[in-house]
């Protein structure tokens, strides 16, 4: 038998001759916007603040490995292995937030909108709201991840066997919802309807949280590193596979009794992937270094760097949609303006 | 293609039962001046009087695997610990986990085979345990978890033998044979052994099974096969190996050695060893091979722990070497008749 080929290196359309390269020099792990900057967070002690002119300024955040990083638009919080966290601000000023008295690692954080920020260290979640009290709860193993939900002070805190979602200003019992198994990261819905966690073993568990009906996302061959909710919430597209898997959940059953759709496959794992704010596109970055721009009706691409580097690690779109960063785990990157 | 498993950093498991001497062990490792610095995972932070900011504390949590087998499981923490160490890539050379007195070893070793990410970053290196030549007698017959380290290690570190007699010194060292005659033993005072007898073993690399266990090709029986003291030359009962030294076979933990050199029918003997390890996985703490499989001129070789194996060829044979294979179980209760019934069907007729 013949075999087709369908000379795809030559068919895709590519904006690769637009996307601005910037030398970061340093490992990678993730990128958010700070207004017109674009922050990438290394995986040690600093951040590289590339204005829209392209001028790089490295700011010291850690005195060591940094874990983790939110970013609410205005600011990044980070914690790092120096038991500290710290937020840095669009101006390049680095706040201390808290300090852990038994200079444990600080392994999540998240931010909420009103300025709330809550991080974990081993297995106690704390918060600590606008007014700047502080609070703290445990949890019966190590937190994998925390997510705000979007509506109210609510903290899911993910963990060994399931998620807790506690409410720090209220004195009612924290809510379990459980499931079998290492939970090691978590987010809300957009619009506050399902909970969805990423799991150790390659697969996503969710629950509806109206009644706590479970749904089970597997098939993946690897773990699920990268989600990002696509406009209005209509779908969770996730990493962890040799395509994009976008889950539905645009009706009230969200993904149950669904297929996932997928786009863009390659032969490469996806290893990143971030949804345009505005539109129905994705970014998504793979282990061999490939950038794909998607549109999610038709899985149309549109290639943004080619092939052949270390695994793209950080990707994020700014607020306005207009510029796409993003940079692999060495520290090679790049802006892409829209 | 580059040598990826040499970019891997090694990971030595250090365990041993209360009181043995880890925590000794470990300072030495840390203080001593060798030109390496090592990342160390704890479970008792005060312990360490090294001032080091890559001493991690750990919470040893042990984490079922959602696939179904019962015994698969992981050290939760470790997969999140070493994530994190591996941010700080290239500020250490080797890692070393230190688990708690009263750990079994096998979610560290199993941690290192199931999960891609460790997998990608890091390679157990070996399973060292630290034992107390005066108590560990008494250890193995009231703590399963002695028994357990002794079984599952690479390296024993036979500590504290100032305070026992000649005898009481054999005995021990015949207790740790009936049950694991398979690793390195060293007897030290105060842990004073040469580093590099304990770091840098290399005892999960496929390719260097037979280079570090001389004592595997004359394995022979199962039961008899005690006389270790050619690779640590101590100066008594060389060749007459079995003079002098008691032969105890422990009631519930042994070794079993098979052996052919007639070649092995691949189509079955994979799935007999995938389907003895789902069944009887529980029983078996470790399992290594050498394998020669009809009509393949690449040796194939294999490893693993409980449920879990890796294989792969390893190299071709060499002209003159004899095409044998050879495979060792240490564990609990072993259904020897069964196993050895079901390797002869596996040989090719």
């Amino acid at each position: 038998m013949k075999k087709f080929d369908p000379g795809e290196a030559g068919s895709i359309i590519s904006v690769t001759d637009k996307v601005r390269p910037v030398a970061i020099g340093m490992p990678v792990t993730s990128v958010h916007f700070l207004g017109d900057h674009a922050a990438f967070v290394g995986a040690e002690e600093s951040v590289a603040m590339v204005s829209g002119q392209g001028e790089i300024s490295r700011v010291s955040v850690h005195g060591g490995g940094i874990l983790c990083a939110a970013s609410d638009g205005s600011r990044i919080v980070m914690g790092g292995d120096d038991g500290k966290l710290a937020a840095l601000d669009a101006k390049g000023e680095v706040t201390l937030i808290s300090t852990d008295a038994k200079r444990r690692w600080i392994d999540n954080v998240a931010l909420h909108p009103d300025g709330a920020v809550a991080w974990s260290a081993g297995k106690t979640a704390f918060v600590r709201s606008g007014r700047a009290e502080e609070k703290s709860f445990d949890v019966p193993s190590t937190v994998g991840g925390l997510a705000f939900a979007p509506k109210g002070l609510r903290l899911a805190v993910a963990h060994y066997n399931g998620v807790t979602l506690w409410f720090p200003n209220m004195v009612a019992t924290a809510e379990v919802l459980e499931w079998a198994g290492s939970h090691l990261g978590v987010v809300f819905s957009p619009d506050n309807k399902f909970l969805v966690t990423a799991m150790h073993e390659p697969a996503l568990h969710g629950w509806r949280l109206a009644d706590n009906r479970h749904m089970r996302m597997t098939g993946y061959p690897g773990r699920v590193r990268s989600m990002s909710w696509s406009v209005g919430g209509k779908a969770l597209a996730t990493s962890g596979a040799d395509a994009v898997i976008m889950w539905p959940f645009a009706s009230k059953d969200g993904p149950m009794g669904k297929e996932p759709a997928m786009l863009a496959p390659l032969q490469a794992r996806v290893s990143a992937v971030a949804c345009h704010p505005k539109q129905d596109i994705l970014a998504a970055g793979y282990s061999d270094g490939t950038i794909l721009m998607v549109r999610l009706h038709d899985g149309a691409e549109i290639l943004v760097r080619k092939n052949g580097s270390e695994p793209v690690s950080a990707l994020a779109w700014n607020a306005k949609g207009t510029l796409l960063a993003f940079a692999a785990e060495d520290g090679d990157a790049g802006l892409l303006p829209l | 293609m580059p040598d990826l498993t040499s970019q891997k950093i090694p990971v030595t498991v250090l365990t041993g039962y209360l009181g043995a001497g880890k925590t000794t062990l470990l300072n030495r490792i840390l203080s001593e001046n060798h030109g390496k610095k090592y990342a160390v995972i704890v479970n008792e932070f005060g312990e360490i009087g090294i001032d080091n900011d890559l001493i991690i504390g750990a919470d040893e949590e042990v984490f079922e695997m959602n696939n179904g087998c019962v015994c698969c499981t992981v050290r939760g923490d470790l997969v999140r610990i070493l994530d994190g160490l591996m941010k700080r890539k290239g500020k250490f050379d080797a890692i070393i986990v230190e688990t708690t007195g009263l750990a079994d070893p096998a979610p560290v070793a199993q941690t290192f085979f199931v999960d891609e990410d460790v997998q990608k970053n890091a390679r157990l290196d070996a399973v060292v345990t630290v034992a107390d030549a005066k108590w560990l007698s008494d250890r193995l017959k009231d703590a399963p978890e002695a028994k357990n380290q002794i079984a599952f290690a690479d390296v024993i570190v036979l500590n504290k033998t100032d305070l026992v007699s000649k005898p009481e010194l054999a005995e021990v060292e015949a207790r740790i044979r009936a049950i694991n005659p398979y690793a390195r033993l060293h007897r030290t005072e105060r842990c004073q052994v040469a580093l590099a007898d304990v770091l840098e073993r290399g005892a999960f690399d496929l390719d260097r099974i037979l280079e570090i266990e001389p004592e595997f090709l004359d394995a022979g029986d199962g039961h008899d096969h005690h006389d270790h003291d050619h690779h640590h030359g101590h100066d008594h009962h060389h060749d007459h190996s079995h003079g002098g030294l008691k032969h105890y076979h422990d009631e519930d933990m042994q070794s079993l050695s098979l052996r052919t050199d007639k070649p092995l029918d691949p189509n079955k003997f994979m799935p007999w060893l995938q389907n003895l390890v789902a069944i009887e996985g529980q029983k078996i703490l470790r399992s290594k091979g050498i394998l020669a499989f009809s009509d393949d001129d690449e040796r194939y070789v294999f490893q693993g722990v409980h449920m879990m194996l890796e294989g792969d060829h390893q190299r071709a044979w060499k002209d003159g070497e004899p095409r044998e294979s050879r495979l060792v179980f240490i564990g609990r209760e072993l259904p020897e008749q069964t196993i050895r019934d079901g390797f002869e069907s596996c040989i090719t007729t």
